[in-house]
């Protein structure tokens, strides 16, 4: 970025064809010129032209309406904000059943996204407004105001035994803990210690489901989607309630 | 859609002129595009695919306000939608308000929407070089009422 007001005005090249596909131009038939042969002034045209403003608030204030008027004609399957807290960034994405997914800014915001395209809809949108009441819990969870989130949650992301010791987990309170093992015997496995410690690696709700609250049998910490700092954090906000 | 939104608001305003009009063309534009994304092939040209349907929802638009598409209504728009510009781009609003419905479309869509004389021409009919003519036509008429502006 050290071009000097003469250089962003000097007519250049590649500013002159339509950037996307030049190789497509011999499309239309006809001689295909580069920059359609157009003299200086007609070449300052059409830089103008490409200089037509797209203001930034204009586009924000676009994308909040869109957001509004395409989840009121239910276009949009999965809609997504992220909120700040104590511990990074949160990623919050719901469909018309519920939250169906809480990520760490360590899982990738942007993989998580289309990771959620693949596996429910393409028709996902940045509409905050429908997550107004998600994001309000988990602040308030984290300000140490709320214990337990009262929301309507979409499983629909785990599967089968995976889903099961999920589901069980919203049963251990706030500030308790459990141990794989305790949790494996609660739902009626206490064999499958290894996979309750895989369906909580793969926890698509962290947080709200409380995974962080599964602990080893001999006290120390496991494994934590979010990392081990973020597991920690979680346990001593509940501890000092 | 991040990258896509200032492309397609950029040919809804250049098509449409009204500020108001194109953010109404904008949001049908992509109303309808999430609804149609699933049977998007994978490796279909998105934004091609965008200016086409902006052309069909700035046509709707205009048809909705039951008038042609001769834009520069700036004072009835609501006080605060307006972001400065600088003369330039004001002068190329007001000059690209004036040419001919066709020779303001094939711009639009060749320059700022990227798409090719061919598929211009799909639509806005005709040939591609007719396209291709009315581009260079309103390309003139664009220089000359700018060049007579310079010299005001």
């Amino acid at each position: 970025m050290t071009a000097t007001p003469e250089q962003q005005h000097a007519p250049q090249q590649e500013h002159l064809l339509p950037q996307e596909h030049p190789p497509r131009e011999g499309h239309g038939g006809g001689p295909t010129s580069p920059a359609d042969g157009l003299g200086p002034a007609e070449r300052r045209v059409v830089e103008l032209l490409r200089r037509t403003p797209a203001p930034g608030p204009v586009l924000s204030r676009l994308h909040a309406r869109l957001a509004a008027e395409a989840g009121g004609r239910g276009a949009v399957d999965v809609a997504y904000t992220t909120v700040a807290t104590p511990v990074g960034v949160l990623l919050l994405a719901a469909t018309e059943q519920g939250l169906v997914r809480v990520a760490y800014d360590v899982e990738d915001h942007d993989r998580v996204l289309q990771a959620l395209a693949d596996a429910l809809s393409p028709r996902i949108l940045r509409a905050p407004a429908r997550l107004s009441v998600a994001e309000r819990q988990v602040q308030e969870y984290f300000a140490r105001e709320r214990t337990r989130f009262d929301l309507p949650l979409d499983l629909a992301l785990s599967r089968g035994f995976r889903r099961d010791v999920q589901r069980r987990l919203l049963d251990i309170g706030y500030g308790d803990t459990r141990s794989y093992t305790e949790v494996a015997a609660l739902v009626g496995s206490p064999r499958a210690v290894r996979a309750v410690g895989s369906a909580c690696a793969t926890n698509p709700l962290p947080v709200v489901v409380p995974c962080h609250r599964v602990l080893r049998s001999d006290g120390a910490l496991g494994g934590y989607i979010g990392g081990l700092a973020a597991k920690t954090a979680l346990l001593a906000l509940e501890q000092v309630a | 859609m991040d990258e896509h939104g200032a492309t397609v608001l950029r040919v809804c305003r250049a098509v449409l002129g009204s500020h108001a009009d194109a953010e109404d063309a904008w949001s049908e534009t992509f109303v309808a595009a999430l609804s149609a994304w699933p049977s998007l092939d994978a490796g279909a040209n998105v934004q091609a695919w965008l200016v086409t349907i902006a052309h069909r929802k700035a046509l709707d638009v205009v048809r909705a306000r039951g008038r042609r598409a001769v834009p520069v209504e700036r004072a009835l728009e609501p006080p605060g939608r307006q972001e400065p510009e600088d003369d330039e781009v004001d002068a190329l609003r007001s000059a690209l308000a004036a040419l001919p419905d066709k020779q303001r479309r094939v711009l639009a869509y060749h320059y700022l929407g990227g798409l090719p004389y061919a598929d211009v021409a799909a639509l806005v009919g005709g040939t591609p070089e007719a396209a291709r003519r009315a581009a260079a036509d309103g390309r003139r008429s664009l220089r000359t009422t700018l060049s007579r502006e310079d010299t005001r």
